[in-house]
């Protein structure tokens, strides 16, 4: 159930590009009604934080994105975009704030996003020298070096304590002083609107195209007149200033900034969650923002262990479904288009069933282990989905190793059938476009 | 004097270790293409399985069966996962040790904790190697192993720990044995080949993705390697990884892609540059100030300008890379321009 496989360095795509339902308008005002609407069906404040927290993930994972996804350049340090902007942006909130500046509060993440443009102008022309695994690593080069100087300058970036301040300035504007966090909310919808449909506009560009056939093969564009180099710089000046508008965004939100934002820890979110949402479709970032909230938010909460699962999941996803979970949905789109949708359910559940055996076999097992190394004074016993387990009992082992095997011999045993099925499926589907094709 | 030349050794040492880890970087890189992302992972795989087998062997077993355990590791790691992700691209490949990372550095914390771990060299290479005496009366000389206390009361004692003599003398032995293993071995010619024409190799009749699993492994053992020296001389702790990491990827660009000698020359290169500016106690405002301008804390720009070179040591092998890529983008040795 691979996808099929490119010959150049870029991600593997999948070719199936469906008609949108309704055309273009039905989606868009879906998604601007969808961001209208969130904060009136999830009320408490909690959820006002996380959907806030999502919009600037959004805006910065598709940012990432046009670096990834379109141009085939895997950045790991592009939170210094993002990071150096809600900098600036802070700096300048306090300046208004102080009354030496007068600008808008609803324009500080513009401030952002010109920092960031700034920036990447500056540290891009060096990196986007090179492509390929080379640019990877200057990437990550730059990265640690303005983590470095973020702890040597503390008069720019605050040292240990960060930079705060305060985004109520002034009298109120029509009403609106940006106090309450429903507020900042919309602020954040509106610019994840705008940059959203900027972004995929962005795609639609002669640059967009040239920059995704930089991606698939640079040869040829240069054998056809570009620079490419030209090419992969401007994508990641234009990419710089949309994750400072995040940044500025993030500096409104939470109206404190540390040195952390610019550290190799939020770059790397950045690309293990655009990875996991699917960096070869345009929404699959947005999939990859919601799941870095939800994991960064909730499931640190939840469970000690997030990291272990998340680095497991995500070298699972590289090797059996590299196009992430957009690819996943897509795949299944293009099976139900056909029809076929019908014939895999029930292995799907059957998979489902199994796979969610082993897992809570083995997150049984590493829960118990995090138990016994960090909580050792609370005793043996700990709460696991709502049953409680002896971590030191032989039994709670066996019966955790016995749920592994069990979910994963059945997995293993109707992956087989399953695998085989989805094969001629994919034949008949292609079957089919053919004879589409020839009438 | 004698300051300058422990500071040169200690960095000449930490260069030498650096090159133990780039090496394994540079082989696997030139032979697969594969920049891998794990490993330092693996050297501080390295030293946390050292710890544990010197708890039950002792420490020299430990120092030959914990490298053979981390290359079987990397090898195994190469066998099912690495090789399913080659298909897809040079990104996945890079994807996939990204987030090896992140499951090592995990599993590690899970097995042995977060608190770094007592990780004591035995008692062969504990204390100094040699102690560096500048003595008012008798001018410079050097005492093998510690000198007396009477002889450092009267004059400056500067030692060198056994610990780095050890450090260069394994690394000094891998470096010659690798160079043989590659220019004078049946194996060596069939890397070298596999190198560049991996496809010829093959229609030889040699197998050329056992032979990969043979170079990812024997890379991730040369890092398990650095590990075991690593942690005895400097901190076992799960953090030890991410201090290395991105400085051996500095070096294997500064150094050239894929190029051994330049990975070498660049190692001890960085090694000297982390090392010998933290005695430097001088910053740009007191050059200017010794040029004749006044330059005070009212001058824009102070924040950075009274930065001492100490101070600035940790960024001074990103700011090389950065240079390098301005002035000479194929790196000290590189001979591929991409």
């Amino acid at each position: 159930m691979t996808p099929p496989t490119s010959p150049s360095e870029a991600l593997p795509t999948l070719s199936f590009r469906p008609k949108p339902l309704g055309g273009p308008w039905v989606v868009w005002g879906g998604f601007a009604l969808l961001l209208a609407a969130a904060p009136l069906l999830w009320t408490s404040s909690f959820a006002q934080t996380m959907l806030s927290q999502i919009g600037i993930a959004i805006i910065a994972c598709l940012a990432y994105n046009m670096l990834l996804g379109q141009g085939g350049m895997l950045s790991f340090g592009h939170a210094v975009y993002s990071g150096l902007g809600s900098f600036l942006a802070m700096h300048t909130l306090n300046l208004v704030s102080t009354g030496k500046l007068a600008l808008p509060v609803g324009l500080i993440p513009l401030v952002g996003g010109l920092s960031g443009l700034f920036f990447a102008a500056v540290l891009g022309w060096v990196t986007t020298k090179k492509s390929g695994t080379t640019f990877a690593m200057i990437t990550l080069g730059i990265g640690e070096l303005v983590w470095s100087m973020s702890l040597m300058i503390p008069e720019f970036f605050g040292g240990e304590g960060g930079i705060s301040g305060n985004r109520v300035v002034g009298k109120p504007v029509l009403g609106i002083s940006f106090g309450p966090q429903i507020q900042v909310y919309y602020l954040i919808a509106v610019y994840c609107f705008v940059c959203t449909a900027l972004m995929y506009a962005m795609t639609r560009t002669p640059l967009g195209r040239m920059l995704n056939a930089v991606r698939d093969n640079p040869e040829r564009v240069e054998f056809i007149g570009y620079d490419t180099q030209k090419i992969r710089y401007l994508t990641f000046v234009i990419s710089g200033f949309f994750a400072g508008i995040a940044g500025g965004l993030g500096a409104l939100n939470f109206e404190i900034v540390t040195a952390e934002v610019v550290g190799a820890a939020r770059s790397g979110a950045y690309l293990l969650f655009v990875f996991l949402g699917g960096a070869t479709f345009f929404f699959g970032p947005i999939i990859g923002a919601v799941l870095m909230v939800i994991g960064l938010v909730l499931l640190s909460e939840l469970t000690k262990a997030w990291l272990l699962y998340l680095g497991l999941v995500f070298l699972l996803m590289v090797m059996y479904a590299p196009g992430g979970i957009a690819s996943l949905v897509m795949m299944n789109l293009r099976l139900s288009a056909f029809g076929k949708l019908r014939r895999v359910l029930p292995a799907y559940l059957v998979l489902g069933v199994a796979g969610l055996l082993a897992l809570t076999g083995a997150a049984a097992m590493i829960e118990m282990l995090y138990h016994l190394q960090l909580n050792a004074a609370l005793g043996p016993k700990m709460a696991f989905l709502g049953v409680t387990l002896d971590a030191q009992a032989a039994a709670s082992w066996v019966g955790a190793v016995a749920l592994l095997a069990l979910g994963a011999a059945l997995f293993e045993w109707r992956r087989r059938s399953f695998s085989r099925e989805w094969g001629t499926i994919a034949e008949e589907i292609e079957h089919e476009i053919k004879r589409r094709e020839a009438l | 004097m004698d300051q300058i030349l422990i500071n040169t050794l200690n960095g000449v040492s930490s260069g030498l270790l650096l090159f133990m880890l780039s090496s394994g970087l540079t082989l696997i890189f030139s032979m697969m293409g594969v920049l891998n992302f794990a490993h330092a992972s693996f050297y501080m795989i390295g030293a946390y399985v050292a710890y544990t087998l010197t708890g039950i062997f002792g420490f020299w077993p430990a120092l030959v069966l914990a490298p053979l355990a981390v290359g079987g590791l990397g090898a195994l790691f190469e066998r099912t996962a690495l090789r399913r992700a080659h298909k897809f691209g040079h990104v996945p490949e890079l994807l996939i040790t990204f987030g090896l990372s992140y499951v090592v550095l995990e599993v590690v914390q899970l097995i042995w904790g977060r608190t770094p771990l007592q990780f004591e060299p035995p008692a062969l290479l504990q204390g100094p190697a040699f102690t560096i005496v500048q003595s008012p009366t008798a001018g410079l000389s050097m005492v093998l192993g510690a000198a007396g206390d009477v002889l450092c009361q009267a004059a400056q004692c500067s030692r060198f720990p056994m610990t780095r003599a050890f450090m260069m003398g394994v690394a000094l032995l891998m470096l010659v044995a690798l160079w043989l293993l590659l220019t004078r071995t049946r194996i060596g010619l069939v890397i070298q080949a596999s190198l560049t024409h991996p496809e010829a190799v093959e229609s030889l009749g040699h197998n050329v993705p056992q032979v990969f699993m043979l170079v990812f492994g024997s890379g991730c053992a040369l890092a398990g390697l650095a590990g075991v020296i690593g942690g005895i001389t400097f901190i076992t702790e799960p953090a030890m990884a991410s201090v290395v990491g991105s400085i051996i990827f500095v070096v294997v660009v500064v150094g050239g892609m894929g190029s051994l000698a330049g990975a070498f020359a660049a190692s001890i290169l960085i090694g000297l540059l982390q090392t010998l500016p933290l005695t430097v106690d001088a910053s740009l405002a007191d050059a200017i100030n010794r040029l004749g301008a006044g330059v005070g804390p009212a001058t824009p720009g102070w924040p950075i300008l009274r930065i001492t070179l100490a101070q600035a040591a940790p960024i001074l092998p990103y700011l090389l890379l950065v240079l390098m890529l301005i002035f000479r983008p194929k790196g000290l040795l590189g001979r591929r321009e991409g």
